[in-house]
């Protein structure tokens, strides 16, 4: 198996789906003749010419108008929003068309459509290029939302996500796509949406994250380790609809719970993953559900000391991981 | 002073980058922002520019090698002399943000009496404030396995019991021990015969290793059916501070017998009223420690410590109470007793017996006890001959009381009677001086009664 980047998976994902079903194609900025601006459809245009990678107007509504469109022809759009802070004007053809077609009308239509988008700072981003956009939409039913956080699980997933009958958006942490590599096998797979994943078994903490941040907790995890403090850490992969089962087995099985994410904490995803917990496991509890999350202020600053205040990082995380495991 | 110039971030997502070629050789001047190197990323390709002016001193990457964002590439010697490394990596992007420490956490700890505390085993200071607050967790499996909460042992943040402890309990056999007894302030029962004997019987919840074969360890066989027990801590200092005692003092015993139906009789008539208007239990305990210190203001020889060629007389009395519980023996330390009422005596005696069962006992509760008085009666004995808490010169036991026929004017009456025993270092004592001591106590208890004021 090779060992390849988090973006190289990306473009793998899409180059095998389009090379499998000819429905598939690739639209969005600069994704052509230029690859993308982090390079995930490098090589696409040249394998499958301008009509099927096409570089599209600096216009998010009509990209997302335009998949949303050829999706209800049959075709099966991936749309990349160049940075995930772009995707707002699209809102709407998301959330009001897309995400509503199966349902308006009466399952006769539906919308097998991608959106990718890379999300997430730390990059020196600053406001307009480190955003996690992915609570905006995780209570709109009808989409789903993928947040992949390994090679391996960025194609699994990608490649689901495009075969999915209906919208699916496809978060991509930008700082993963040159930090993190992994084994990925060269031959055709996917994995199911909806289903979270066990990344490290533990008996102390337990601790729920997704992308970049999961990293993180598996690096404090592994320092901790040597303290005798054992991690469970659950990787969410899709972040709507959320994996109950997977989250409920997880926090009883150490009682004690840790949510990790980048995007700010109050309306976050975690809030949703602890309202589960407490619904579902309260009296498995031993310990108050922790957040560990970005400050609620309005943007990544560009700053480095400020940004590195804003971002978490393996240190904060793992102060937080033994707090909870000595309560 | 060499300045450590790393690998910049040189754009979004760029994680490291490929030294495509040297622009400066050791030994090259270069100015602030002047290129160093030419690096190629997947995305970019850019110079490096230098972040100090100076002379390049040493190129520790070479060309080709790809070095990850905040990693080493060459050192530049600086003419200030000062060090710049702050400014370098500042560009670089690392996450190596300094985390304050996590807060240090308590822990139990015995730790061994110096020359002029208690002498027993103590316990540090330790923080049991979240002692009894239970988690769901917690409540749900101690209700599901019939666990009592109170006898479980926390090891979480302020004493909490985790979940992890109540599983541990439950791998054990999950029963937990009966209460633990403390032997202070019980006495009130002891005062007819067949009343020491209500007393329950306290099961051990020992979990010891179950021996399978006959063996040995050490010289001592053992043979099959037999437990192992670890020896705690605890129960090793305790071990320890008794065999110096027994070996370092020469122990001599002696015992009187008091009469102390008057204070029977008046802490019967008090009793109801003192816990209405106190809210605590009057038990005789403050009327012998009272009756104690009396007499060792009246013989001061007997508040002292043998000191190698000196005796050193103590000016505070400070009455060292021995307090039992089920796997270790404690003794806290009632400070300048001499200035306390009965009632400060009971409530100095209640504090410490609460503090004692909750584990809660400080080093201060456990030190500079000056003579120790040893509550034996609270278990029915009736005569006793207590080790000297070292290095205090004596040590006295209060046994049962009981009521016998006496003679008293050559008639034969029934009276509450007590006896003292009384154990001392003989290099520091002798038999005369405690003799008087043991009548002044004696004295002073049988004056109780007639004339006492409790406040």
């Amino acid at each position: 198996m090779a060992v390849i980047s988090y973006i190289d998976a990306v473009t793998m994902a899409l180059r095998e789906e389009m090379q499998r079903d000819k429905n598939v194609f690739v639209l969005g900025e600069d994704v052509g003749v230029r690859g993308g601006v982090f390079r995930a459809t490098n090589g696409l245009i040249e394998e499958f010419g301008e009509e099927r990678v096409i570089d599209t107007p600096l216009a998010e509504s009509a990209i997302a108008g335009v998949a949303v469109g050829a999706a209800a022809y049959g075709m099966r759009p991936v749309a990349e929003i160049q940075f995930a802070d772009f995707i707002m004007p699209a809102v709407n053809q998301i959330v009001s068309e897309a995400a509503k077609f199966r349902y308006r009308s009466n399952n006769d239509w539906h919308c097998p459509l991608v959106v990718r988008a890379p999300y997430g700072g730390g990059v020196h981003g600053a406001l307009y290029h480190s955003q996690s956009v992915e609570a905006m939409f995780n209570s709109v039913p009808g989409l789903k939302i993928v947040a992949p956080s390994t090679p391996y699980d960025v194609k699994g997933l990608l490649k689901a996500a495009i075969r999915d009958d209906d919208p699916v958006l496809f978060f991509e942490h930008k700082r993963c796509y040159r930090l993190i590599k992994g084994e990925v096998p060269e031959e055709d797979y996917t994995i199911p949406i909806g289903k979270a994943d066990v990344k490290k078994e533990g008996s102390d903490i337990t601790v729920i994250s997704y992308g970049l941040m999961l990293h993180y907790a598996l690096q404090a995890a592994e320092e901790l380790e040597k303290e005798g403090i054992s991690a469970h850490v659950l990787d969410l992969r899709t972040l709507y609809p959320l994996d109950k089962e997977a989250i409920v087995e997880a926090a009883v099985k150490t009682g004690k719970v840790l949510i990790i994410h980048e995007d700010n904490k109050e309306g976050g995803i975690g809030g949703e993953v602890s309202a589960i917990i407490a619904e579902e496991c309260l009296f498995e509890l031993d310990a108050p559900i922790r957040r560990l999350c970005g400050p609620d202020i309005p943007a990544m600053p560009y700053s480095p000391p400020l940004e590195k205040f804003f971002m978490l990082n393996p240190e904060k995380i793992k102060a937080a991981m033994k707090d909870l495991a000595e309560f | 002073m060499a300045t450590k110039i790393v690998m910049p971030q040189l754009g979004e997502s760029v994680t490291e980058g490929t030294i495509a070629r040297w622009l400066v050789s050791p030994g090259t001047r270069v100015n602030k922002y002047d290129p160093l190197c030419e690096v190629s990323t997947d995305k970019v390709n850019a110079e490096v520019p230098s972040t100090v002016a100076g002379t390049v001193t040493e190129l520790v990457a070479q060309e080709g090698d790809t070095v990850a964002v905040g990693d080493l590439i060459c050192y530049i010697e600086t003419e200030g002399g000062k060090d710049a490394v702050a400014d370098a990596v500042l560009d670089a992007d690392n996450n190596k943000v300094e985390q304050a420490a996590t807060p240090a956490t308590t822990e139990v700890q015995p730790v061994a009496a110096g020359e002029d505390q208690g002498n027993r085993p103590q316990l540090m200071q330790v923080d049991r404030s979240q002692k009894a607050r239970y988690s769901p967790a917690v409540l749900h499996l101690a209700q599901k396995h019939q666990l009592d909460l109170t006898q479980i042992a926390g090891t979480g943040r302020g004493g909490r019991i985790t979940r992890k402890d109540v599983l541990r309990v439950i791998e054990q056999g999950g029963t937990t021990a009966t209460p633990v007894q403390t032997n202070i302030g019980t006495q009130e029962q002891k005062t007819t015969p067949s009343a020491a004997q209500t007393a329950q019987p306290v099961i051990m919840a020992v979990q010891g290793e179950r021996v399978n074969e006959t063996g040995k360890i050490g010289n001592i066989p053992v043979y099959p059916g037999d437990q192992v027990l670890p020896v705690s801590a605890v129960r090793r200092t305790i071990a320890e501070r008794m065999v110096q005692s027994k070996h370092e003092a020469p122990h001599a015993w002696t015992m009187v017998e008091a009469d102390v139906t008057p204070l029977v009789n008046y802490r019967n008539k008090m009793k109801d009223e003192f816990y209405r208007k106190e809210g605590i239990k009057l038990t005789f305990l403050p009327f012998f420690v009272k009756a104690v210190v009396e007499a060792l203001k009246q013989y001061p020889m007997l508040n002292s410590v043998w000191a190698g060629d000196k005796i050193i007389i103590r000016k505070d009395i400070n009455i060292s109470l021995a307090v039992a519980t089920d796997d270790a023996l404690y003794v806290p330390v009632i400070k300048q007793a001499d200035r306390l009422s009965i009632k400060g005596l009971a409530e100095a005696i209640e504090e410490l017996a609460v503090k004692t069962r909750e584990n809660r006992l400080s080093l201060d509760d456990m030190q500079g006890g000056t003579f120790t008085v040893n509550n034996t009666g609270s278990f029915g004995s009736i005569q006793s001959m207590p080790i000297i808490n070292y290095p205090q010169a004596a040590i006295l036991s209060v046994e049962a009381i009981t009521k016998k026929p006496v003679v008293i004017d050559d008639m034969i009456a029934i009276r509450s009677m007590v006896n003292l025993c009384l154990s001392l270092d003989h290099r520091v004592l002798d038999g005369l001086i405690c003799g008087r001591f043991l009548q002044a106590v004696k004295e002073n208890l049988t004056r109780m009664g007639q004339d006492i004021n409790l406040y």
